[in-house]
């Protein structure tokens, strides 16, 4: 019987069997990279610490601050004492343990999903695991990349393994493709999916992403779709890889070089694919053909609709659904909109580039082109954070940094920022902000602060109108 | 790992979908160093006023349901972020067991981690509880897998291993190392493949 892509990763992680896994009882998988940042890790660090144990395998385990780190400049002190202390706390459990850490100065810091794949670490065909729920974003070179509590951190580094009960696969197949199509982004694509899938369509599941839309995209581009896995409720997401894989990791400083690399990619294009359509649990089909950009309103990320479109009436976005339409309801008192309002005629304060998501080099390139020439409303605040230094230095080469500068943009250290607001990039109460993030929950980027989702173009967009427009007219 | 087996007392009803863990420990509360302590900022921004005065319309505030230990609650609680706060904040706050159609994923494996017992009932049955927790105790018997309310006794799914875990109050780490034979084996058979 053949196997599907999560099958094979999953049978060559399995370390041993509870009785009766088929009825839900979990395996003990082994994890090959563990990612760890400052805020869901001292507690795990504690608890090893408590109990009088090590780190079993160190050199499997990689850190890096990320979700409290300040954006602006970075040789002044942290001001904000807590998060230095569990900056403080991450670099002494580091060293203790003797885990590498990209510290919060190192050329290498960034945030934890986009130094993984940059540095080579995330590679087809491993388990990835982490504490956030945005480690799916690594799914996007054929990994196992799941995001797990801080209990379970622990449990991976005293013991480099992981019970997890084996998730069902779900097959989305794009047909059609965006590419050559200006204005339209992966997030496009990822945010019509979870709006067709709703928020817990993917609960229990792998997601794996396929088909013509998938196999033209970049490999900045298949992370967004693998980052919003878990915003559609996936354990993880995957893409099988491919030759855009590989270019990706040739030369990466983690990853394997040589003859060493190519042999392992003739083993990953010969082992590292789904043997059948039917191997799925569940299949569902998309046609990217008339996909156009994506705006969310609401205070969860299936709450989105086309840029053409008005703000839905609660009862038709919920479609009988009596719980769904209390929650509109109150998505849209929340986010202070009206029904039948175009999406058009919103006004804006803030911009965010930023985010897992959306602040990778291309992403950030992008939204550049669009910026050339203009400049940020008057009205709107708008701020570009870099995925990583690594991404920073890269668009400063480019002369990208000047552009959004020139533009109006203030032009960030990297880091998670306004993504969670950890740090002291927050929105205030009733502002508005384009961001390109991957959550719009209640107070998620600052108390009332209200967010709506889209790509790195449109929000670009939004900064110079200062407010939605169809970014598809500018091209 | 403080164990659970039985529990019977009256439901916070939460009637609401999609609550996500954004909502039960918001991001400020995120930057402790312990495990302990977080109760008081169970949803936080849904409890208080900016001045820090309770929202007296928010159920967790409503005091006819003050010190009850299940909440009864809607479809996919605990979806986004795997903040492990959000289980930490709800023990300490005193809850102990969850009632709901649906879980989020890495939400419901932390429940298990820390002495919380995720129930997932059928829509009707939670509809049914709904509708009677005001004044109804509420029996939920992990051993039997049953849930029991106005002589009405629902079974629920719990897979052996967590189902074990919780019973016994386990360390699942202890449990693992216990396997150390296994890893070792996976390690080195793993090893020998890839010098192939």
């Amino acid at each position: 019987m053949g196997r599907t892509l999560f099958d094979k990763i999953w049978d060559s992680h399995v370390v041993f069997q509870e009785k009766d896994a088929a009825n839900g009882n979990p395996s003990l998988i082994y994890v090959d990279c563990h990612l760890i940042h400052e805020v869901t890790s001292p507690q795990a660090f504690a608890g090893l610490k408590q109990h009088g144990r090590k780190v079993r395998r160190p050199h499997l385990t990689f850190a890096t601050m990320d979700h409290n780190v300040p954006t602006t400049n970075r040789s002044l002190p942290v001001i904000d004492g807590d998060s230095s202390i569990q900056m403080h706390t991450l670099r002494e459990n580091c060293t203790e343990f003797g885990i590498t850490l990209f510290d919060m100065l190192s050329p290498q810091q960034g945030i934890v999903h986009v130094i993984g794949p940059e540095l080579g670490l995330t590679l087809p065909g491993m388990t990835v695991v982490c504490g956030d729920s945005h480690t799916s974003t690594h799914g996007a070179f054929g990994a196992f990349a799941l995001g797990i509590g801080t209990s379970d951190v622990e449990h991976v580094l005293a013991t480099q393994c992981l019970w997890i009960n084996k998730p069902k696969s779900l097959s989305i197949k794009f047909t059609g493709t965006i590419n050559n199509r200006p204005g339209i982004s992966a997030k496009d694509i990822i945010l019509s999916t979870i709006r067709h899938i709703g928020i817990s369509g993917g609960i229990g599941s792998v997601i794996e992403y396929s088909g013509e839309g998938i196999s033209t995209l970049s490999m900045d581009q298949r992370m967004t779709i693998c980052n919003m896995s878990i915003e559609g409720g996936a354990r993880a997401g995957l893409i099988a890889p491919d030759d855009v894989t590989f270019d990706y990791i040739r030369g990466r400083p983690f990853a394997p070089s040589g003859e060493e690399l190519e042999k392992t990619i003739e083993y990953w294009e010969s082992f590292l694919a789904t043997d059948s359509e039917t191997c799925h649990d569940k299949s569902v089909n998309m046609d990217l053909s008339r996909l156009v950009p994506q705006v969310s309103w609401g205070t969860n990320p299936s709450m989105v609709v086309d840029v053409t479109e008005n703000i839905p009436y609660p009862e038709e976005f919920a479609d009988g659904n009596v719980e769904q339409e209390k929650s509109a309801k109150r998505a849209l008192e929340y986010m202070d909109l009206k029904p039948g309002v175009p999406i058009t005629e919103i006004d804006i304060d803030r911009v965010f580039i930023g985010s897992c998501t959306n602040a990778r080099l291309e992403d950030l390139m992008d939204a550049s082109k669009l910026l050339e020439g203009r400049t940020v409303s008057s009205r709107v605040n708008a701020m570009v954070v870099p995925g990583s230094q690594s991404v920073k230095r890269a668009a400063e080469v480019r002369g990208i940094d000047r552009i959004f500068k020139d533009a109006g943009f203030d032009w960030r250290e990297s880091g998670c920022s306004m993504c969670l607001g950890m740090n002291p990039d927050v929105l205030a109460p009733k502002q508005r902000c384009a961001s390109t993030s991957n959550r719009n929950f209640e107070g998620r980027q600052g108390v009332g602060g209200r967010t709506h989702l889209v790509s790195p173009i449109m929000a670009a967009a939004a900064a110079v109108e200062g407010r939605f427009v169809d970014v598809r007219e500018w091209f | 790992m403080k164990s659970f087996k039985f529990i019977c007392d009256k439901a916070i009803p939460l009637d609401m979908i999609n609550v996500d863990t954004d909502q039960i420990i918001p991001k400020q509360f995120l930057k402790m160093v312990k495990k302990e302590g977080y109760g008081e900022f169970l949803f936080y921004n849904w409890r208080y006023q900016n001045d820090g005065t309770l929202l007296t319309d928010f159920v967790l505030n409503d005091k006819r349901y003050s010190g009850r230990r299940i909440l009864l609650t809607r479809d996919n609680f605990g979806s986004g972020s795997s903040r492990e706060h959000a289980v930490w904040a709800l023990r300490d706050f005193g809850i102990t067991v969850l009632i709901a159609p649906s879980f989020a994923d890495i939400f419901y494996n932390n429940c298990f981690k820390n002495g919380i017992l995720p129930v997932q009932l059928e829509r009707q049955n939670v509809e049914f509880l709904f509708k009677n927790s005001e004044n109804e105790d509420i029996v939920v018997d992990l051993d039997k897998q049953k849930v029991v309310c106005c002589d009405h006794s629902f079974s629920f799914l719990i897979n052996e291993f967590h189902k074990r875990m919780l019973m016994q109050g386990l360390d699942e780490i202890g449990l693992t190392l216990e396997l150390e034979s296994a890893i070792v084996d996976y390690e080195s058979k793993r090893r020998n493949h890839s010098s192939a």
